[in-house]
């Protein structure tokens, strides 16, 4: 499959054609199941998303029929969707929340990671292992003590309360993933500027910073999505439709009877709050799964 | 000389600096509601505004290891896990190793992976919740259309076809993950291994033995343990597929209903450190298995 081994296979030197030929032919069928294995894992991976967008577009009647094609398709249920106040408040609440939440973790766990990644100081090793725990750390453990927090702080039911709570798990996760970023600039970089002078937190700021922004667009797009999607929090810190988050209100889109649930508007709420995220994928695909892979793999 | 001592006294005061906002930050979000739900797991709590909390010992544990719907939100949680972390890791070597090899639309099928992985969980529940709608899904239509079921089923109905469909709900949003990470520990494995292994005539499959499994073991360890921790605190698919049916639950769906259906903080407290006791266990099983399997 691999290159090197092909190579590898050319370098021996056959004895005679008709094994050779057996073995291009043998080579064609591999190749073919090859390419139906890579066809069958797109397809897995891609069809559930086809059809929530191809019944986003199919007219009610069809919708709720046993055809299996559409034959005509319409906008119809996006249209509901952008009518109802609570979804466009919904929209709006997400990309407050998200974005403000990331700003904060970016801006704090930066600055957090620069001193755990190039400056001494004691406890670093502890600090570290502290921080990797609670990457890890599920957020139902906490779920009644934030509650009751939220509640006495007069945060819950707000934005604001949302966007502390979030900070649980981005906070963590930007330090580690940033942590490693700030270790693998070279150490040359800083103890040049040093000499001359410079202060350290002008090396951070003028050096350091903009060389880990890469790092800094796939740690914020992760936390980013990670946020974006948040669910449990969302549900059980906000009661009132202005305060809901995207997710939340999807999960509870009823129809004006309690029979049948409207899918079609179901579908295109969730296809407006997903092709963003498809799209920042396809455009910051290496970017991803650098950050994905740069916790566990390096770590 | 002098001015290099300055430099790291400097470097250390800032270096504290720096740090503190996030330290502060996670003292607040994470370490007191962390003792507050300790405190809590030992109070009679009701969130009413009425009763004020009092003293009851280990009465909150006691009610949630002698609740039958506890017990069947454990089971149902551990299948979940198991099977599809199993599942997803079998799903997502497989697929790792196909992108990690030379062929034309490589780019198109590692975005492809990553679709179903950037979907929120609640968009991926409802579209399969759609799916397999016992009337319009197109699972029932195409599954009777080819006659592999005689009649249409009500999926989501009961825990026996309910779970599986949930199985592979989570299977198919979090294989990518698994495959991500899976194909950035195969990239770390040196070519030549693979070119001597042909070179002395071993087969493919005897070099997937020898070599491909041994070196990424280490790293299907740690896309194990993620996997895990994740899987056992499921809540999203779940309550959206199957909301708050009584035997349907996972320990995490138990554990908000106490706190928001009950109003019960002790209870959901008390549940909390149940579950965070639990995944301590899973935690310490796995640093000893991959301990063990490595020295």
């Amino acid at each position: 499959m691999s290159n090197a081994t092909r190579t590898a296979a050319t370098l021996e030197v056959p004895t005679n054609v008709g094994a050779t030929k057996k073995a291009d032919n043998r080579g064609v069928v591999l190749r073919c199941l090859f390419y139906l294995l890579v066809v069958a894992i797109i397809v897995f991976n891609l069809f559930p998303f086809v059809w929530a967008l191809l019944s986003s577009f199919r007219p009610s009647s069809e919708l709720f029929s046993t055809k299996l094609l559409p034959t005509a398709l319409t906008m119809d249920h996006y249209a509901a969707v952008f009518k109802d106040a609570r979804f466009v408040a919904a929209l709006v609440n997400s990309v407050v929340v998200a974005g403000s939440t990331v700003l904060i973790a970016l801006a704090l766990g930066s600055l957090c990671a620069y001193a755990l990644g190039r400056l001494p100081f004691r406890f670093k090793g502890a600090v570290l292992y502290l921080i990797l725990t609670m990457t890890m750390f599920p957020t139902i453990s906490v779920l009644s003590g934030l509650f009751v927090m939220l509640k006495t702080l007069d945060l819950f039911n707000t934005r604001q309360g949302l966007i502390l709570t979030y900070l649980i798990f981005t906070m963590p996760f930007t330090i580690w993933v940033m942590t490693q970023y700030f270790r693998s600039l070279p150490k040359e970089l800083e103890e040049a500027a040093y000499v001359d002078g410079a202060s350290p937190l002008k090396v951070f700021w003028d050096i350091l910073l903009p060389l880990t922004m890469p790092g800094l667009v796939s740690t914020g797009l992760l936390a980013f999505i990670a946020a974006w999607n948040e669910f449990l929090f969302a549900l059980t810190f906000t009661v009132t439709d202005t305060m809901k988050t995207v997710p939340v209100v999807i999960s509870q889109f009823a129809g004006s009877t309690s029979f049948e649930q409207p899918w079609g508007s179901i579908m295109a709420g969730s296809m407006v709050v997903t092709i963003p995220l498809v799209l920042l994928v396809m455009i910051f695909q290496y970017r991803i799964v650098e950050g994905l892979t740069a916790g566990a793999v390096k770590g | 000389m002098i001015k290099e001592i300055d430099l790291y006294a400097r470097q250390k005061r800032l270096a504290w600096f720096l740090i503190m906002p996030s330290v502060i930050v996670v003292l607040l979000i994470i370490a007191y509601p962390t003792i507050q739900v300790l405190v809590y797991s030992l109070l009679k709590y009701k969130l009413d505004g009425v009763t004020p909390p009092s003293f009851v010992g280990f009465d909150n544990f006691a009610f949630v290891l002698s609740d039958p719907d506890w017990w069947s939100a454990v089971s149902n949680t551990l299948i979940f896990t198991v099977v599809s972390v199993v599942l997803e890791s079998i799903l997502g070597l497989m697929i790792a190793m196909v992108a990690n090899s030379k062929f034309k639309g490589r780019t198109l099928l590692r975005v492809a992976i990553l679709v179903p992985w950037a979907i929120p969980t609640v968009v991926s529940a409802q579209v399969w919740k759609w799916m397999v709608n016992d009337i319009y899904g197109v699972v029932n239509i195409v599954l009777t259309d080819l006659h592999i079921l005689p009649e249409k089923i009500a999926w989501l109905a009961t825990p026996a076809t309910a779970l599986p469909v949930i199985i592979a709900v989570d299977v198919w949003k979090a294989t990518p993950f698994m495959a991500l990470l899976l194909l950035a520990g195969l990239q770390l494995i040196p070519k030549d291994l693979y070119e001597a292994g042909s070179i002395d005539g071993a087969t493919k499959v005897r070099q997937f033995w020898a070599i491909t499994l041994p070196l990424v073991t280490p790293t299907l360890l740690v896309a194990l343990i993620f996997r895990t921790l994740d899987a056992l605190r499921v809540f999203d698919i779940f309550y959206v597929m199957v909301g708050g049916q009584g035997n349907m639950a996972t320990m995490a769906v138990y554990n908000q209903q106490q706190l928001i259906s009950f109003l019960d903080a002790g209870v959901g407290s008390a549940t909390s450190v149940i579950i965070l006791v639990i995944i301590m266990l899973f935690v310490i099983l796995y640093t000893r298995f991959s301990r063990t399997s490595f020295e």
